[in-house]
């Protein structure tokens, strides 16, 4: 286990950014393409807030937030092994990728104040539509296009850590 | 309440439904319209929405068996029994649709409306809401969902949401749907269900659409809610109608019509709700009319200024000048929502049309004519806008003044019209007419200071123009004008000269011309457009709708408020029983014809019924009253 002061703060900064940058624009093209109706950023920002336009800020504020916290995750796991790179940073997305879809995904469903799910039926205040398995009811290509928009941030924070 | 999900029953009920059997087509006055500012939706008389685009007007269909009875898809609920009466009306000042079935096992009420939100707390982007409900007896009622996306042409697969709703992805995005209606898998991408209703027992349907992202679905208990909210809001709007005559229901009826038909983003106003309906019966004229046709202009304008509507005539003018720029200097015939003239028309031939009227199409090709007609109406909806107190910027003055330059230069050239007649193009006499009218309006701009024009040249070319109609348009053998420049055919575009006022309506040549398009092309209260030496019209081509109203108009503006309020009348048995019209109508059936319902009639409406007034009252005046 490296030290947390191990961690090259500026490195994961820029290119935590950077990755984030990226990935999103990945993510909310593939949206206005129509190929993927799943938005991380409005699924945070609604639920925080019932107010549409605000939500779209909020979500958009908290979804790079989390993307310096993963790369955070990311720096510490490089340290840990001792090497980073692009090839190795993309490997990591992947399972971070399949971790989202299987895992934090339904998790959402079921702790976000605003989605419907079968558990909950749909009321006033639940009116989201779930996700679904791995987000399949958001567009029959959203999972390989959050594993493709993961991959690519890995590979970013991969290649961007590896420096120097 | 008897809820009936056997599979094999759903499944004979979905095939009822969609069965070559009932592959008959209503009329198409048979619908009534229904919108947000952003869409609409047709709804038969039987209960069926068979035509909804998602999520703008021009969008491709959801629902399309207004095209194909068969493979366009449909979303019905009605009572199982046949009707033994429907009655229909919206609720008074709103674009709320009521239909009641009567049948022998009792009444079913059907209300249809589109959601008005204010888009401020999380909310779907578009919804269709459905409430149904049995006011007398225990009526089974039937649904069936059977979405056909993309004109038909895509998976029409619909996915269950966690139980919460069902799905149908669409090319831009998904439709959902959530109901306490029991509905079960019937034939592929349908969902059926049947449901005995106690009196008084209702159940909701709640259609909403997401574009981009995941979707924001609506409970069926907001139903009530959101019905109060739409009716007050439409009230509210209707209210202000400052029309105040005899004939205000229908007044407020195309007002409704024309603000449904309204792309509330932009102010774009479109000519029709829908794309493909013949204006022949098996013929090939079967155009989009979802767009926005300039022509319109002038008459839209003058119908939500003259109501008391100015928010709109301002949104519409901002429209107009700002989006025509895209093609500046020159002007094109028709533009989509956006200002964008690049329409890619396209046909659909796996539908088999409207009673097999092939092909249909959509997007529209219209760019590529010419019509010269559109700096009169562009012009003089400005004109009119000034001079119902609106303002213009320096640089809407600085555009409406470079027509100047245009319309000098090519006012002798020859054209499609306005009736976009195929063919060489040549001098129509409508043409020369709002060509004179563009500089007249400008000249009187210049006059005000609020443009400047070389006026000079102006003024100069207003009188050749003007002594080119007197000179070529005037027939002395038809004792009326021509409608072309070079040849006698007679043309109902020209009632407008008194509302241009080339002449002042009693000017004895107008008058003549009138009596003899009344005498050739009338038929009853309706009208033909022109005679077979303009163009060869179609064996059976209708009449057209706005020519009676420009007729009526005409009347008015003469001062014969009487006759004119009686060809009103007469005009308004010929809408549907919604009060609404399409673009043509067959004088011998009485059959509406063409996209429907469109705007230009219904604005053509309000100006008549305004000029009767304004006449009634001069006569009032006149007698001392």
């Amino acid at each position: 286990m490296p030290a947390l002061t191990a961690i090259d703060l500026e490195r994961f900064l820029v290119w935590g950014l950077v990755a984030t940058v990226a990935m999103s624009a990945i993510l909310e093209g593939s949206r206005r393409l129509h190929w993927s109706r799943m938005s991380l950023p409005f699924l945070f920002g609604t639920a925080v807030t019932d107010t549409s336009r605000l939500a779209s800020l909020v979500g958009f504020g908290l979804y790079m937030l989390g993307g310096w916290v993963f790369a955070f995750l990311y720096a510490w796991f490089f340290e840990a092994i001792g090497r980073a790179g692009i090839w190795l940073g993309a490997a990591v997305g992947v399972l971070h990728g399949a971790w989202l879809l299987v895992v934090f995904l339904p998790l959402l469903a079921e702790i976000h104040p605003r989605m419907a799910t079968a558990r909950t039926g749909l009321t006033r205040t639940r009116r989201l539509e779930p996700p679904g398995l791995a987000g399949l009811n958001y567009g029959t290509r959203t999972p390989l296009i959050t594993m493709v928009g993961q991959a690519v941030y890995g590979a970013i924070l991969g290649f961007g850590y590896g420096l120097g | 309440m008897t809820a009936i999900d056997d599979r094999t029953e759903a499944e004979a009920a979905a095939r009822a439904a969609l069965s070559p059997e009932r592959a008959d087509y209503p009329p198409i006055g048979a619908y009534g319209l229904v919108g947000d500012g952003r869409s609409c939706a047709l709804v038969g008389r039987d209960g069926s929405i068979d035509w909804l685009c998602w999520p703008d007007f021009h969008s491709p269909s959801l629902f399309a068996a207004l095209l194909d009875r068969r493979r366009g898809g449909r979303f019905r609920v009605g009572p199982v029994a046949p009707a033994r009466r429907i009655v229909r009306r919206y609720l008074p000042g709103t674009a709320v649709l009521e239909t009641v079935f009567t049948t022998d096992d009792g009444v079913v009420r059907l209300l249809d409306f589109m959601a008005i939100r204010e888009n401020v707390a999380l909310e779907p982007l578009r919804e269709l809401v459905r409430i149904v409900e049995a006011t007398e007896g225990a009526p089974e009622v039937a649904a069936i969902f059977a979405p056909r996306p993309d004109y038909a042409g895509a998976s029409a697969a619909i996915g269950d949401r966690s139980g919460v709703a069902l799905s149908c992805v669409t090319g831009e995005g998904a439709a959902h749907l959530v109901t306490d209606f029991p509905l079960a898998p019937g034939e592929v991408g349908a969902r059926t269900g049947r449901l005995r209703l106690q009196a008084g027992e209702r159940r909701a349907f709640s259609l909403t659409f997401s574009g981009d992202d995941p979707g924001v679905l609506a409970p069926v208990e907001e139903a009530d809610a959101t019905l109060a909210r739409t009716c007050a809001y439409w009230r509210g709007w209707s209210g202000r109608c400052a029309y105040r005559g005899r004939h205000r229901e229908a007044v407020v009826r195309a007002a409704i019509t024309l603000e449904l038909l309204t792309f509330a983003p932009s102010g774009a106003l479109l000519a029709a709700a829908t794309a493909g309906l013949p204006e022949a019966i098996g013929g090939a004229l079967n155009w989009d009319y979802r767009y926005c046709w300039l022509r319109d202009a002038a008459l839209v304008l003058r119908a939500f200024s003259d109501l008391g509507y100015q928010e709109e005539a301002t949104r519409f003018i901002d429209w107009l000048l700002h989006t025509t720029r895209l093609s500046a200097p020159a002007l094109k015939p028709v533009y989509d929502v956006y200002g964008r003239l690049d329409l890619g028309e396209r046909t659909l031939d796996h539908l088999e049309g409207y009673r097999g009227s092939r092909p249909v199409r959509v997007g529209n090709a219209a760019r590529g004519q010419v019509q010269l007609d559109v700096y009169g109406t562009v012009v003089m909806a400005a004109f009119d806008f000034v001079e119902r107190g609106g303002t213009l910027d320096t640089d809407a003055c600085s555009y409406l003044a470079g027509f100047a330059e245009v319309v000098c230069r090519q006012w002798r050239e020859p054209d499609d019209g306005i009736w976009e007649v195929r063919g060489p193009r040549r001098r129509h006499t409508h043409s020369a007419l709002m060509c004179w009218t563009a500089l007249d309006r400008l000249i009187a701009l210049a006059d005000r200071g609020v443009l400047a024009i070389d006026r000079e040249r102006a003024a100069a070319t207003r009188a050749e123009i003007r002594n080119a109609i007197e000179t070529q348009a005037f027939d002395p053998d038809m004792q009326a004008y021509s409608g072309l420049m070079d040849a006698p055919a007679l043309d109902a575009s020209l009632l407008v000269m008194a509302r241009t006022h080339f002449h002042a309506p009693r000017e004895p040549r107008l008058s003549r011309t009138h009596e003899r398009l009344r005498r050739e092309l009338g038929a009853g209260p309706l009208m033909r457009r022109y005679d077979a030496r303009f163009d060869s019209p179609a064996q059976d081509e209708a009449t057209f709708c706005i020519c009676a109203f420009w007729e009526i108009e005409y009347l008015a503006r003469r001062g014969e408020a009487a006759r004119a309020e009686r060809q009103f009348e007469a005009m308004l048995g010929h809408a549907n029983d919604l009060g609404l019209f399409a673009e043509e109508t067959d004088a011998a059936t009485g059959e509406a014809r063409g996209n429907f319902p469109q705007a230009f009639v219904h604005a053509g409406l309000v100006n008549a019924a305004l000029w009767i007034e304004r006449a009634r009252a001069t006569g009032a005046e006149r007698e001392g009253r």
